[in-house]
């Protein structure tokens, strides 16, 4: 455990000595305000309420964190770092959850600084704040199950490009899982329960459950099992690469 | 102690290592030798715990690298080929997640990191990105990771490739000078540097032993006296008269 706090702090790091940060910071709340002020209308709908501006946060983290995700393993490997990660005395998951906790926390970071938002929406009227509260907790824990899959699909590849490609289609078919889209490729074929099993994976149905300002143990234990589930598969992929 | 037990390794229809056995004591420094391709990184790898044998057994220390590998990688510093590191970091920032890994904090970690900076002359580059230095000094910081927490067991890719002569000479000062309680394995190309360092010398060819001996008797095989001769006769058949004419 003492081992998980050097693989985090080099990892976060990792992301402020190039300008990654800097720009995916900036283009990050540039979204999140074009989204919310110029697409979604904030001002027009009258409501001192931010679930305009939550309602854009699974589209946004559907391109923008798996480009953060992308270099976490794919990068290791095309620069042969991966080489010395693994043969240092670091247990596996201790590597792979370091990694992932730098990179969540690194999203975390860039979501916190969407408070200005929520400070205008204080100064223009009376928001439930116990509602915004809840949804940001609920949108950093879809950020993190974005992120668990980026990171899984970058540990299959050197290729940071086709990391990206992959992640962006499996994060897709999570986040509308619930939509005729995927649901009606099962329908004609699939038993009604695998079929509810398909669509109770929706990013949208308990993100919505959270953003509705209850934050539902289920829809938590929801997003956990599916980090824990993409963390480990994580884990094993880099694993059997090792037999080469 | 390093004991290498019937090590094989293939990738795909191409067996890169066969059935390799060696134990390598404290003390000895082992040349390991052999031309692209022969399967020195292959096996140093799966000795590390980066790859994973097909068959055979590696320990360090008596761990098992496969089955104990935390334990057996704690006792081990390794120099991977081609010096991996963190480009962005800078050698003492590098220098400082090692020890963190390694465990190693307060006074410990001070003297562990002065001592490999010392060691491996890098007092000049440690606030440079290592992605600016040149290919020795990136060489050094790669090596001075391996021996930062002072490992019984160090296995070295090639450590001085890339290295200045006056480099190459410190390098081999430093190496010679961890030798006495310490078990060595090198990788070289280069034949002067077995001779200059090294108590034993192994050539592999397609992935197996060809010889194992002193660099000296290794030489008195062939009648010129000469080590690159008797490289090139076993790894390519050649008559030592072609070889002496080189």
């Amino acid at each position: 455990m003492n081992l998980l706090w050097p693989v985090f702090a080099r990892e976060f790091r990792s992301y402020f000595a190039t300008p990654l940060a800097f720009v995916f910071i900036v283009i990050f709340l540039f979204a999140m305000g074009a989204f919310t002020f110029y697409v979604g209308h904030f001002y027009d709908n009258g409501v001192a309420d931010l679930s305009v501006f939550f309602g854009y946060h699974p589209w946004l983290y559907l391109f923008l964190v798996p480009a953060l995700a992308m270099r976490l393993w794919a990068e290791e490997r095309r620069s042969g770092t991966m080489e010395l990660l693994l043969t240092l005395p670091v247990p596996l998951w201790v590597t792979v959850l370091g990694k992932f906790l730098a990179a969540w926390a690194f999203t975390g970071l860039a979501l916190l600084l969407t408070f200005p938002i929520w400070l205008t929406v204080n100064y223009l009227g009376h928001p439930d704040n116990g509602v915004i509260l809840a949804s940001y907790v609920g949108s950093f824990l879809m950020a993190g199950a974005y992120l668990s899959i980026g990171a899984c699909v970058s540990s299959a590849t050197s290729n940071q490009v086709i990391a990206f490609i992959i992640s962006v289609v499996v994060c897709f078919l999570f986040t509308i899982s619930g939509a005729p889209l995927v649901l009606d490729a099962f329908r004609g074929w699939a038993p009604l329960p695998l079929v509810e099993a398909i669509s109770s994976f929706s990013f949208l149905t308990h993100f919505a459950a959270i953003t509705a300002g209850v934050i539902d143990l289920r829809d938590v234990v929801f997003f956990f099992s599916l980090i824990g589930l993409f963390l480990y598969a994580n884990m094993l992929i880099v694993d059997l690469r090792k037999s080469g | 102690m390093i004991e290498i037990q019937n090590l094989t390794k293939r990738f795909g229809p191409v067996a890169a290592v066969t059935d390799l056995s060696l134990i390598v004591r404290p003390g000895e420094v082992l040349g390991f030798l052999g031309p692209n391709g022969a399967g020195k990184s292959t096996t140093m790898k799966m000795a590390t715990g980066y790859l994973a044998p097909d068959q055979g057994s590696v320990r360090i220390c008596g761990h098992d690298i496969v089955s104990d590998t935390i334990a057996a990688q704690k006792r081990l510093g390794y120099l991977p080929e081609g010096a991996p590191a963190y480009g962005e970091m800078t050698p003492r920032q590098f220098l400082h997640f090692i020890t963190g890994i390694r465990e190693l904090s307060g006074a410990a970690a001070r003297t562990a990191t002065e001592r490999a900076i010392a060691g491996t002359e890098l007092q000049g580059v440690l606030d440079q990105p290592i992605e600016t230095l040149s290919k020795g000094f990136r060489r050094r910081v790669g090596l001075a990771q391996a021996i930062l927490h002072d490992p019984d067991v160090l296995i070295l890719d090639e450590p001085t490739d890339g290295l200045d002569p006056n480099q190459k000479h410190a390098v081999r000062g430093l190496i010679r000078g961890m030798a006495k309680d310490k078990t060595i394995i090198i990788s070289t190309h280069l034949l002067e540097e077995v001779e200059a360092i090294c108590t034993r010398a192994v050539i592999i060819d397609q992935g197996r032993i060809v010889a194992d001996a002193t660099p000296a008797a290794l030489a008195g095989r062939t009648p010129s006296g000469r080590l690159d001769d008797i490289f090139r006769q076993l790894t390519t058949g050649d008559t030592v008269a072609s070889g002496a004419a080189a």
